[in-house]
């Protein structure tokens, strides 16, 4: 079975199937992991941060800009044509990704932050009054907090957060009695950056549901690693960002059903999210488009649809069950490692090992693994209330991805073996 | 490839496990926050001037080694110096640990230095730039009275925020 073609294997081959799931030659899809730094081979665990490209997105972005550049939804010319039919065959294929209904309900946007700041300052203005209610979760990302502080801050509306508990999980008996008559909409993160806890979204939205109250869920995190159903979840909103599902930065999505987002007014105002225009009066385009004003960025949505085909070959299923057992294998040799405590003990959880060493701050931890290069990152992960809900200031956190080696984990182990040696 | 050696000498790991005049001082006459938003340290630099001298010093805070053991060494180093020797001692610092040529034109003379010479291997690794000067901006702050803030993170490439 020719693994390393990218361009030969269609999805649903045997491929899919564990069995034939082969990193290193996975691995060779990838060229940035073909290098040493600071005289040592890269062992990348910052996936969380930014995942890294395969080859096939690379060439997209190249093909684009050297065969079909050129403008969408204008022009007759053959250029234009082939540009906007890649364009909205990526469209395309983020529906397929989500499982959504409609192409139509898919808007592309720069990425997870845009999306929920694009909801918040549509769907939130127009529908949040004074003493209106957001339920978000203790463990959010910044960017599942601040534009919702933004819009209380701007209605009068109150923020109220879902507490966890010391694994990170979400504490739902407390959810429920969050959720009133003034609760206008539930925005939580699939899978948590910081802690790696996978929420029971399912249950969160039929909770939400049956107080008649809209969802959006944050999948940054998720998108990468599981499965994702937007009909079967029925969730309102779900945003996520190329750049963590091994495609291009800049670009993202947001979900939306149908019907909210043609009941949602207009986030900017440009060209492309009109139907025509006086001096007088406006008249928008129809959705997607009335949330896509201006030229928008073609090629990293050609390079997300790369990245999107990319991973269906590979197969979310066998992603997922790949990862789990490095996720156990890592945290099993790391817990061994004496002082090191992690940070997100959630049953449910994604390759994210987040931990801390006793007396030993995480800047020293990340900047000795560097020089053995191995890249993680260190400190509070845009999430400082999940920081302070755990009593610490930061956490050195791996993030794993379906092209880490149980090798490279080891050379992990090591790493932090020697930071606590030279702490000793 | 850079030295971990030359970064986390012996003396900075000392201080880092053993912070000198690490207290609070209710009787300070100056005081100073400092914060790093990126890493999350903290400091606060306390003073007891005497007339144009700082006749008291001490810090309290958070942080990696690398800023702990900088607060605790500053501490020694400016404890009985005029406000103008201290901020000259500053400036020398600040050049050697950016790696830039001192005001004259000349790389910094460690023996200027002193003890603060075991910040030489910081320059190698330009991301850990704030965690030493993070102390030394608070200082001066102290110093000028400011109610201000310090922030550091401007001393690395780019400040940011990342998933």
């Amino acid at each position: 079975m020719a693994t390393t073609s990218r361009e030969v294997l269609p999805p649903n081959t045997e491929a899919r199937t564990s069995g034939n799931f082969d990193v290193y030659k996975i691995r060779e899809d990838f060229p940035v992991l073909k290098q040493q730094v600071n005289g040592k081979p890269l062992v990348y665990l910052d996936n969380a941060a930014t995942s890294q490209k395969p080859q096939s997105v690379l060439d997209a972005l190249d093909h684009y800009y050297t065969r079909d550049n050129s403008n969408v939804h204008r022009g007759v010319h053959e250029l234009s044509q082939r540009a906007t039919k890649a364009y909205e065959d990526a469209r395309v294929k983020a529906q397929h990704f989500l499982n959504a209904r409609e192409s139509r309900e898919i808007i592309f946007v720069r990425g997870t932050t845009e999306a929920i700041n694009l909801v918040a300052m549509t769907y939130g203005r127009k529908n949040f009054g004074a003493g209106d209610e957001v339920i978000i979760s203790a463990l959010e990302h910044h960017s599942n907090i601040v534009p919702w502080q933004i819009l209380c801050e701007e209605k009068g509306a109150v923020l109220r957060v879902i507490p966890m508990n010391d694994a990170g999980e979400l504490l739902l008996e407390e959810f429920e009695k969050l959720l009133n008559q003034r609760t206008r909409i539930v925005a939580v993160a699939h899978v948590s950056n910081a802690l790696g806890t996978i929420n029971p979204i399912g249950k969160i939205i039929e909770i939400a549901h049956r107080a008649h109250v809209p969802v959006l869920i944050d999948g940054a995190q998720a998108a990468p690693h599981i499965k994702i159903d937007v009909q079967g979840l029925d969730c309102d909103f779900y945003t996520l960002s190329s750049h963590k599902l091994f495609g291009p930065t800049g670009i993202g999505v947001l979900y939306g059903k149908a019907a909210l987002l043609e009941a949602m007014p207009p986030y900017q105002g440009g060209g492309d999210m009109i139907s025509s225009v006086t001096f007088e009066k406006t008249l928008y385009n129809v959705i997607p488009y009335k949330f896509e004003a201006g030229t928008p960025n073609i090629a990293d949505v050609i390079g997300f649809g790369a990245g999107i085909d990319y991973v269906n070959r590979v197969g979310l299923e066998n992603i997922a069950a790949y990862e789990h057992t490095l996720l156990t294998y890592a945290t099993e040799q790391l817990t061994k490692i004496p002082g090191l405590r992690i940070i997100g003990t959630a049953k449910e959880k994604a390759a994210v090992l987040s931990f801390v060493l006793m007396g030993i701050h995480p800047h020293d931890a990340g900047t000795i693994l560097d020089q053995e290069g191995i890249a993680v990152r260190t400190g509070h992960h845009c999430a400082q209330p999940v920081m302070q809900r755990f009593g610490i200031p930061a956490t050195t956190r791996a993030s794993l991805a379906f092209y880490n080696t149980k090798e490279e984990v080891n050379a992990l182990v090591v790493g932090v073996k020697k930071v606590t040696e030279i702490f000793a | 490839m850079t030295d971990l050696h030359g970064l986390y000498q012996e003396v900075i790991l000392d201080h880092n496990k053993k912070p000198r005049n690490f207290r609070a001082m209710p009787e300070a006459s100056h005081h100073a926050d400092g914060f790093n938003r990126l890493c999350g340290d903290r400091v606060t630099i306390f003073l007891k001037m005497d007339g144009d001298r700082i006749s008291d010093v001490s810090f309290q805070g958070s942080g990696c080694a690398i800023s702990t053991a900088s607060a605790s060494i500053l501490t020694d180093a400016v404890k009985g110096k005029t406000r103008v020797e201290a901020e000259r001692l500053f400036e020398t610092f600040h050049d050697l640990v950016t790696g830039h040529e001192s005001g004259n034109g000349k790389r910094s003379q460690p023996q200027a230095l002193g003890k603060l010479a075991v910040f030489s291997g910081v320059s190698e690794f330009p991301a850990r730039v704030k965690c030493a000067s993070l102390a030394w901006h608070t200082l001066h702050n102290a110093l000028q009275g400011s109610a201000e803030v310090v922030s550091t993170e401007t001393e690395e490439q780019v400040p940011g925020e990342i998933r």
